[in-house]
């Protein structure tokens, strides 16, 4: 059966059977194999991609079901070629990988969520990455990840009052290094 | 590639669903596909087609109607979930969603498909059957309404015919001012299936006495149960009635026993979350005329 996808904004067709999981369409027909094939029934969370935005798992999803949907893989979440994403490069900052099988699903799911919100709470991090399992970090490093990376957002996107910009812009920079920005739950704005 | 080989295919109404369900003993529909999928990989289900019925515009939407809300088969979890007409009308949907699988699995799994999946442990199933909701079937016969209670026989086992789809469900809304509930369960882990869940609706009267009281556990036994404690209404809830009338009717139904849990195990944490949960209920009620009178 032939089904179009439009993965990471290009669009894209294949020639598979009805049985092929869109994760086996992603790997074997596109080449992207930032999806890791996991457990292959639910459970790990390895195969996560975004479906018209939202986080679902592609070894749940026949690529005939996927028919017609925007699909977003880890790919396809660099500004560019050689860059990596605010959240990718906090989960390199914060050690929030090791072996870095889950990865990939972890950076979908906070990406999803940061683009909700850029304050979560650290329940609703542990909501959003709740379905993904990690066998290496104990999940702490992701959750500070995901802290630190939405902290970087809401400093990039919210205009800085002047006084601050005049003395050399003290919330850019954390204090004392990355967990410490990792820590402020507030936005940096609500500062006096 | 895991699954069995199988044809797809995509109806364009619901009629044509049916006729081609009806027409092939070995057809199975697929919406979501959150439980057939793995059953498929793991090759526990090996159907010859599925009829894949997710864009069918006759099973989407959320309708409110005099007294329920009517909630299409193929509305997704996720969406049921920030659905505000759902919130405001048929709060305990809204309060068991958060519980039902992870947030990628709710992206795409149906309230629909979880009804028919009929999971002993599943919330959605439980609160179909504590509001007294109805299943809403497309059958060759045309439409047919059955009540929640007489849908589910048993684990994983429904009273559906072959050939026929759940179109949707009707959940009841209460029309009294002050409605709380109250919800909890105890699982292995948070969102693994559930070894009992309570799920518990009162509405009460500017007194704060019980006028309408609804009560249902899941995961405890071969299908969720809805539990008759009517001698609450008239009653202010308090600590001593609720967990006597807890006691009386949650005492002893037939529990499940299996490696997770025994069956005295069930009947006993049934008794303790059901009765957390009309207490939490009742809180919630209490709280909105408060809230009215500042």
């Amino acid at each position: 059966m032939k089904v179009d996808l439009q993965i990471n904004g290009v669009s894209r067709s294949a020639e598979v059977e009805p049985r092929k999981t869109l994760l086996d369409t992603l790997r074997e027909n596109f080449r992207l194999n930032g999806a890791h094939a996991g457990c292959e029934h639910g459970v790990c969370g390895a195969c996560t991609v975004l479906l018209d935005g939202e986080p679902v798992r592609s070894c749940l999803m026949l690529a005939v079901q996927a028919d017609g949907y925007e699909i977003t893989t880890i790919e396809g979440i660099a500004p560019a070629p050689g860059e990596l994403s605010v959240i990718q490069d906090a989960f390199c900052e914060t050690h929030g990988l090791q072996c870095g099988y889950c990865t990939s699903g972890m950076i979908l799911a906070a990406h999803a969520l940061l683009r909700r919100t850029i304050t979560p709470s650290r329940e609703d991090i542990v909501e959003a990455i709740s379905a993904n399992i990690c066998r290496c970090t104990g999940y702490g490093q992701i959750i500070e990840a995901v802290q630190f990376a939405a902290d970087r957002l809401r400093k990039a996107n919210t205009p800085r009052p002047h006084h601050t910009a005049h003395h050399g812009g003290e919330h850019d920079s954390p204090v004392e290094g990355v967990l410490e920005a990792a820590e402020a739950d507030e936005p940096a704005v609500e500062a006096k | 590639m895991k699954p069995a080989p199988f044809d797809y295919v995509r109806p364009e109404s619901l009629v044509e669903a049916c006729e081609l369900l009806a027409g092939d003993e070995d057809a199975r529909l697929i919406a979501g596909g959150q439980t057939l999928v793995p059953m498929l990989a793991m090759r526990l289900a090996r159907p010859a087609k599925l009829i894949d019925i997710m864009r069918l515009p006759e099973l989407a939407g959320i309708a409110a109607e005099e007294g329920a809300v009517v909630v299409g088969a193929t509305t997704r979890q996720a969406q049921a979930e920030r659905n505000s007409t759902i919130k405001a009308s048929v709060p305990m949907l809204a309060r068991v969603l958060p519980w039902v699988g992870h947030p990628p699995t709710r992206n795409r799994g149906t309230i629909g498909g979880s009804i028919a999946n009929a999971d002993p442990s599943a919330e959605i199933p439980l609160v179909a059957v504590t509001l007294g909701a109805d299943i809403l079937l497309a059958t060759a016969s045309g439409p047919v309404s059955v009540p929640a209670n007489d849908f589910f026989i048993g684990p994983m086992e429904t009273s559906i015919g072959h050939g026929d789809c759940v179109r949707a469900i009707r959940f009841p809304v209460w029309p009294h001012q002050r409605v709380g509930v109250g919800f909890f369960e105890i699982s292995a882990r948070r969102s693994d299936f559930a070894f009992v869940a309570a799920a518990a609706q009162v509405a009460l009267d500017e007194e704060g006495r019980c006028v309408e009281v609804a009560l249902g556990v899941g995961g405890a036994a071969d299908r969720p149960l809805r539990l008759d404690v009517s001698s609450l209404i008239g009653t202010r809830l308090d600590t001593g009635v609720v967990t006597g009338a807890v006691q009386a009717a949650a005492g002893n139904f037939e529990a499940m026993s299996d490696l997770h849990a025994s069956s005295a195990y069930r009947r006993r944490v049934a008794v303790t979350l059901c009765t957390r949960a009309l207490e939490e209920a009742r809180g919630n009620a209490a709280a909105i005329a408060s809230e009215d009178a500042r």
